[in-house]
């Protein structure tokens, strides 16, 4: 199947409508032949959001703030790219240790409680209650009542980490802690002391959630086909190689484990990535320029950054990425619930790194801003957000105000990624068969494993409306299939 | 010899020339405000501090005093007026509070909060007036500007007489008495109370912005109606720290 058909006029058009990106819309199209073969199968995100328009003319100061109002559940994310791009512009790049410790200790935060988010309360119930199981139970409720013990850390991990969030930043969501070349508040010592001696008791839940996502992946053999894609991976890594959330240089890594790409800075990025603009998607579709547009698409996220480094630098986290990449290569294809299973590496990565740097001297007590140094008013910053690699790009004049924009966030990188996922989910689950709800969740799963956004709106506890389609040739609908605002399926079917 | 006047039910005294504001003030008593500074001559220009007085509304800064006058600050009804006149200016700029480096520092936000404003019933105009960052040190964001005309008062105290009010009616707009119209070609400077007394985040020292943390702004630590009308008090833009102490209408 290609993502275009040559002709489509013989073909019945299917349409999932609304599945919901990033506080947004988003459907997914299928074409199916007579003998109910999907001919063509798209991702189409369609809302425009602006967001790098209506920055253009405001002070950079203001960046930070306002571009994490992209996100409700990763604006940390926004808040540091944005933050690292402006310390370049003010030439600030080296920050004073307890701020830089600040920053990554937040973004430790943030990728904790995200990753406990979209793992316990959105994917979780899939795997635990099966992709077909009735929407009714498969979400965070049915989950407390079936597997109360499980769904309590899960919610305790995540309110672990927005603790902590709010107590760096102020507040649980969209608070303030970056400014140029620095921080505006360090932790107090007895606040570090109320999170350190919570430590090991976090990390005993994060070892738990991850051998939960190892064991339902490695519990049906059929897991390691769902939405099977090969492609290269990009990520940051340090300068070892050595696997890194917070600043380091691109990594790009080809579809058989080799490096196809390295230590490639955050000003050299479009010397290397091109977006590609479809006209059915308000989406671009990035693409390595050495591979070109049919070759050159990637995935980003906690899979690539498992399998792009070298090694961790938490002994726990690190045995479990070996046990990862054995069960990734040689195949060139992996299932898109390995993403689940890298995700919790990632979780008990950041636990453990928590609790390193929360024993730092250097945490507290430092220099919060670094001097400000030659300006660059080109400026870059790039991060590992929990979805994956977060690119802010920005020119500021010298009257201080920002230019241009330009953001590549991590559901952008995957956007291929997740229409090839659709795809090969279509291939196993409904090429002869037809539509039915199973096949709406199974495109849900796939989905949702790259992108907790899109997952939180279109799980919504099982109660978001969805409709499938079903057009004749003419434009007239045959069937709908359609899941109520009460979790209820309802189908329909009109005479040709 | 003293006169004697009645403000919530209290006999208060006060001297020739004082005004509604200045009794209660010395008493104190909070009549919201915006574009009122005791340093300055009042204007009466937000109505905010609107009270009835003998069953008729009149502005507490611009009237003065008089002997056997009954003044009520507060009420259902003038809380209603104050909270309208509040969505209303809310409503004729751009006062995007998520992203303002002055939210939490800022007196329109403050008397909103503490107004009881939820949102504005009133139609968004989304003004796209010209934003002024010619200076080196300050910025200009007239969406932003309240025309409380403390700027253009401040200044003239100061000699500098930078600012001005220019058009009418809902055309009206902060202007800069220069030949390019640009603050970069005035005298203007970050310490300049001019720029200081700003109520909002229309006028603001550059590179300052988001560097007192949440939890330490002004209005984290209580209501306008408790703390009075403050404002932060930066220094320059190379400055690494800003004070929220300094400045206080009362």
């Amino acid at each position: 199947m290609t993502e275009s058909t040559t002709d489509s006029r013989s073909l019945t058009r299917v349409a999932i409508d609304p599945l919901t990106r990033v506080e947004g819309h988003g459907k997914v199209t299928l074409l199916l032949d007579e003998n109910q073969v999907v001919q063509q199968a798209r991702l189409h995100i369609v809302e425009f959001r602006g967001f790098e328009r209506f920055i253009q003319g405001r002070p950079y100061w203001e960046l930070p703030m306002v571009v994490q109002r992209l996100c409700g559940i990763c604006p940390v994310s926004h808040h540091l790219a944005a933050g690292k791009a402006i310390d370049m512009l003010v030439g600030a790049e080296q920050l004073p240790p307890t701020a830089e410790k600040t920053r990554r200790l937040l973004h430790f935060a943030q990728v904790l409680q995200s990753h406990a988010l979209h793992f316990f309360h959105l994917s979780s119930p899939d795997l635990l209650f099966g992709f077909s199981s009735k929407a009714s139970e498969r979400n965070i409720v049915g989950l407390l009542e079936k597997h109360p013990e499980t769904a309590l850390k899960g919610v305790k991990l995540r309110k672990f980490g927005q603790q902590l969030i709010e107590t760096i930043t102020g507040k649980r969501v969209h608070g303030s802690l970056v400014v140029p070349g620095g921080i505006n508040k360090a932790l107090k010592p007895a606040e570090i002391n109320v999170y350190a001696k919570q430590m090991d008791e976090i990390i005993q839940w994060s070892t738990e959630a991850l051998e939960l996502a190892q064991g339902l992946y490695q519990a049906d053999r059929k897991h390691a086909d769902f939405g099977a894609i090969g492609s290269p991976t990009l990520s940051l890594c340090g300068n070892n190689g050595n696997f890194e959330l917070y600043h380091g240089d691109l990594r790009v890594k080809d579809i058989d484990g080799t490096i196809l790409l390295d230590h490639i800075s955050n000003r050299d990025y479009l010397a290397h990535i091109e977006e590609e603009v479809k006209s059915w998607s308000y989406m671009k579709f990035p693409f390595l320029k050495r591979l070109g547009k049919d070759r050159g698409w990637y995935r980003v996220g906690p899979l690539a950054r498992v399998l792009n480094c070298q090694q961790m630098d938490t002994p726990l986290a690190e045995r479990a990425r070996l046990e990862l990449v054995n069960q990734c290569y040689p195949d060139q294809h992996q299932s898109v619930l390995l993403y689940h299973w890298a995700r919790m590496i990632e979780l008990l990565h950041c636990a453990e790194s928590i609790q390193q740097v929360l024993k730092d001297s250097e945490l507290t007590g430092g220099e919060l801003v670094a001097p400000h140094g030659d300006r660059n008013p080109e400026c870059y910053g790039i991060i590992e957000a929990p979805r994956g690699t977060l690119i802010h790009h920005y020119k500021v004049n010298d009257q201080d105000l920002v230019e241009e924009a330009n953001l590549i966030v991590s559901t952008t990188s995957n956007n291929q990624a997740m229409n090839e996922a659709i795809r090969s989910v279509c291939r196993q689950y409904i090429d002869g068969h037809g539509v039915s709800e199973g096949l709406l969740n199974h495109i849900e799963v796939a989905v949702r494993a790259f992108d907790p956004c899109l997952s939180c709106a279109t799980h919504a506890l099982g109660k978001m409306p969805l409709s499938v389609e079903i057009l004749s040739v003419a434009g007239h609908e045959t069937q709908v299939l359609e899941r109520t605002s009460q979790g209820e399926i309802q189908q329909r079917f009109y005479p040709c | 010899m003293s006169q004697v006047l009645t403000i919530d039910g209290k006999d208060l005294a006060f001297d020739s020339g004082d005004t509604l504001f200045d009794v209660a003030q010395a008493q104190g008593i909070y009549i919201p405000h915006l574009c009122h500074h005791p340093d300055y001559p009042p204007q009466g220009n937000c109505k905010l501090c609107t009270v009835d007085v003998d069953g008729q509304s009149k502005c507490a800064c611009t009237t003065q005093a008089e002997t056997g006058m009954s003044v009520q600050t507060d009420s259902t009804t003038l809380t209603e007026y104050r909270r309208a006149l509040t969505e209303l200016l809310f409503s004729e700029g751009n006062h995007h509070c998520p992203g303002c480096e002055r939210s939490g520092n800022c007196q329109l936000q403050a008397t909103a909060y503490a107004q009881g404003m939820t949102y504005s019933s009133f139609k968004l105009l989304n003004p796209q007036r010209q934003i002024d960052a010619s200076h080196p040190s300050v910025l200009l964001d007239r969406d932003r500007c309240i025309l409380c005309g403390l700027c253009v008062r401040a200044s003239a105290q100061e000699g500098k007489h930078i600012f001005t009010i220019a058009g009418r009616g809902s055309d009206s707009t902060l202007a800069v008495n220069s030949d390019s119209g640009l603050l970069a070609d005035t005298n203007l400077s970050a310490e300049d109370r001019a720029t200081q007394v700003c109520p909002v985040g229309a006028l603001m020292v550059k590179q300052q912005g988001f560097r007192i943390p949440i939890g330490q702004r002004i209005y984290d630590q209580g209501t306008i109606d408790d703390l009075g009308n403050r404002r932060p008090q930066y220094h320059s833009p190379k400055s690494k720290t800003a004070r929220i102490a300094g400045d206080s209408d009362d």
